[in-house]
């Protein structure tokens, strides 16, 4: 087994959170972004999908979910940046009996809106959203997906039917976009109570009637808060934009190698810029031409460019999964990203230029990344008035036994034994 | 006679550091056993079985050296003095 290292974070400073396939590793570096040190693993062995950090109300908690072969999927957190782990005795994350459904993976883990700061999300697969409104302790599934009349016709794609993608609304509380493969991208505005289809104009290149209401394989969606209506897609096949919060999208594969892709990231802080890694086909599925190139459109899709400095532009067939590209909040923006390869690639300029952070990790299936503070952004634009309250001031929020979800905490060195 | 219940190593750290747990009484099935065995300690639960109570595609319990899977399932009879073994698969990648 491999040693365990831990990092902590301290405020103003810059996390990555890695999933992989054998396991989670949390990056971190100053402001500067030069010099990273690594942490982890942590569920050493076990796939890890989904991982997320909730710092609201000074919390400073990384979650991931913990898949095994033979013991099924657990969601974990820590509120040390993994030094101490805390693994439910009875998993928290589970349909009820009388959906006759059962876990297979948790895909999503997404922290609500800062407004509602207890609240969180998982997508699960079989394809389902689950909501905590206690921090985390308890779950309980969206019953108006579980029981949506839809479902019966949701196939699963290549990864299984799941439920990757979990977009809150950044300003009205009761409308979400979530997305499905394959069932495609559906929309509440009454806090979960029903869902809509909201794929009109997005195209299913591998059905007979190639617009149909649902069942197209959307791979990922992102919204900037500065302008919720405008959402962008990354489908299987199809690259897309809407400006009417989903109720139709528009073809912006403007001069990109191909539309086909898995991962999409919205920059922080401006809302006409957006990242994707293209993909060669469904069947080849890496990097064109064997160039690793993430392609950033400035102008929301009338235009893309391929960022290539300090990116292998030879004999590089890379693949960069659906939730494995993600920007952090600082004034210049970072983008990181990770590939199949166990590669992590790091730009803090924005993705003018790019650097390897780490390589020789287990295949990258999840990216995620924050500037720790109290705000979760370094932009004196957006701290505003919170600017005063200046991060570190703040105390970590420690978690706490309750209900049937009862956590056992344990340190990390027994929590090893969790080998596959 | 107590039944004998062995568990993995990952699992013991869910039923106080024992690899080996003792089920008083005479339960008479695997399912009971196993009942048992989730009252005296709730954290193998959801590790062994789904939240349909099927045991996870990737566990082998034995009764001796018989396989439930090949044999009647939950309902294998178990007698006063036999050991149950529950044992990862060889799976994984």
């Amino acid at each position: 087994m491999p040693k365990v290292k831990h990092v902590s974070a301290k405020d103003c400073y810059v996390i990555v959170l890695v999933g992989t396939m054998k396991g989670a590793f949390v990056l971190r570096s100053n402001k500067a972004r030069k010099k990273w040190d690594v942490g982890g693993p942590y569920s050493i062995g076990a796939p890890v999908y989904a991982m997320a950090f909730d710092q609201r109300q000074g919390r400073r908690r990384l979650w991931w979910a913990q898949q095994s072969f033979q013991w099924g999927t657990v969601l974990c957190s820590s509120d040390d940046y993994g030094k101490t782990v805390t693994e439910p005795t009875t998993y928290s994350v589970k349909f009820p009996v009388e959906s006759q459904l059962t876990l297979k993976n948790i895909w999503q883990i997404t922290p609500g809106r800062n407004d509602d700061p207890d609240t969180l999300y998982c997508g699960v697969e079989p394809a389902a959203l689950f909501e905590s409104h206690d921090a985390g302790k308890t779950w309980s599934p969206v019953e108006g997906l579980l029981n949506h009349p839809h479902r019966p016709k949701w196939q699963p794609g290549g990864g299984g039917l799941c439920l990757h993608t979990i977009v809150p609304d950044a300003t009205n509380p009761k409308r979400m976009m979530i997305a499905i493969s394959t069932a495609g991208a559906y929309r509440t505005d009454d806090g979960g109570a029903t869902w809509q289809a909201r794929n009109n104009g997005v195209r299913a290149e591998f059905m007979p009637d190639k617009y149909p209401e649902f069942g197209q394989c959307v791979h990922k969606v992102v919204q900037h808060s500065d302008r919720p209506e405008r959402l962008f897609l990354q489908n299987h096949w199809g690259l897309y934009r809407s400006d009417d919060s989903g109720n139709s999208w528009k073809d912006i594969a403007n001069g990109v190698p191909s539309d086909f892709g898995f991962c999409m990231a919205a920059h922080p802080h401006d809302p006409e810029t957006v990242y994707i890694v293209p993909i060669e086909s469904d069947q080849y599925r890496c990097t064109p031409e064997g160039k690793l190139r993430v392609y950033r459109t400035k102008n929301a899709g009338a235009s893309w460019e391929p960022l290539t400095r300090g990116l292998p532009q030879k004999n590089a067939m890379e693949t960069v999964l659906r939730d494995a590209l993600a920007t952090d909040t600082c004034d210049s923006a970072g983008v990181y990203f990770g590939t199949r390869s166990g590669k992590v690639y790091g730009s803090s300029d924005g993705g003018n230029s790019w650097k390897p952070i780490i390589e020789g990790l287990p295949a990258v299936v999840c990216v995620k990344a924050a500037w720790v503070g109290d705000d979760g952004t370094d932009s004196p634009r957006r701290r505003g008035g919170a600017e005063k309250k200046k991060a570190g001031k703040s105390k970590t929020i420690k978690s706490k036994a309750a209900g049937r979800s009862a956590p056992a905490k344990r340190k990390t060195a027994s929590h090893a034994r969790a080998a596959r | 006679m107590p039944i004998t219940v062995r568990i993995p190593t990952y699992l013991a750290s869910f039923a106080g550091d024992r690899n080996t747990l003792a089920i008083d009484g005479s339960p008479g099935t695997v399912s009971e056993v196993l009942s048992a065995l989730w009252n005296n300690h709730p954290g193998l639960r959801d590790r062994i079985v789904d939240e349909q109570g099927a045991v996870r595609q990737h566990i082998n319990i034995f009764v001796g050296d018989e396989a439930i899977r090949f044999a009647d399932g939950l309902s294998t009879k178990v007698t006063a003095d036999a050991e149950v073994l529950i044992v990862p698969a060889v799976s994984g990648g």
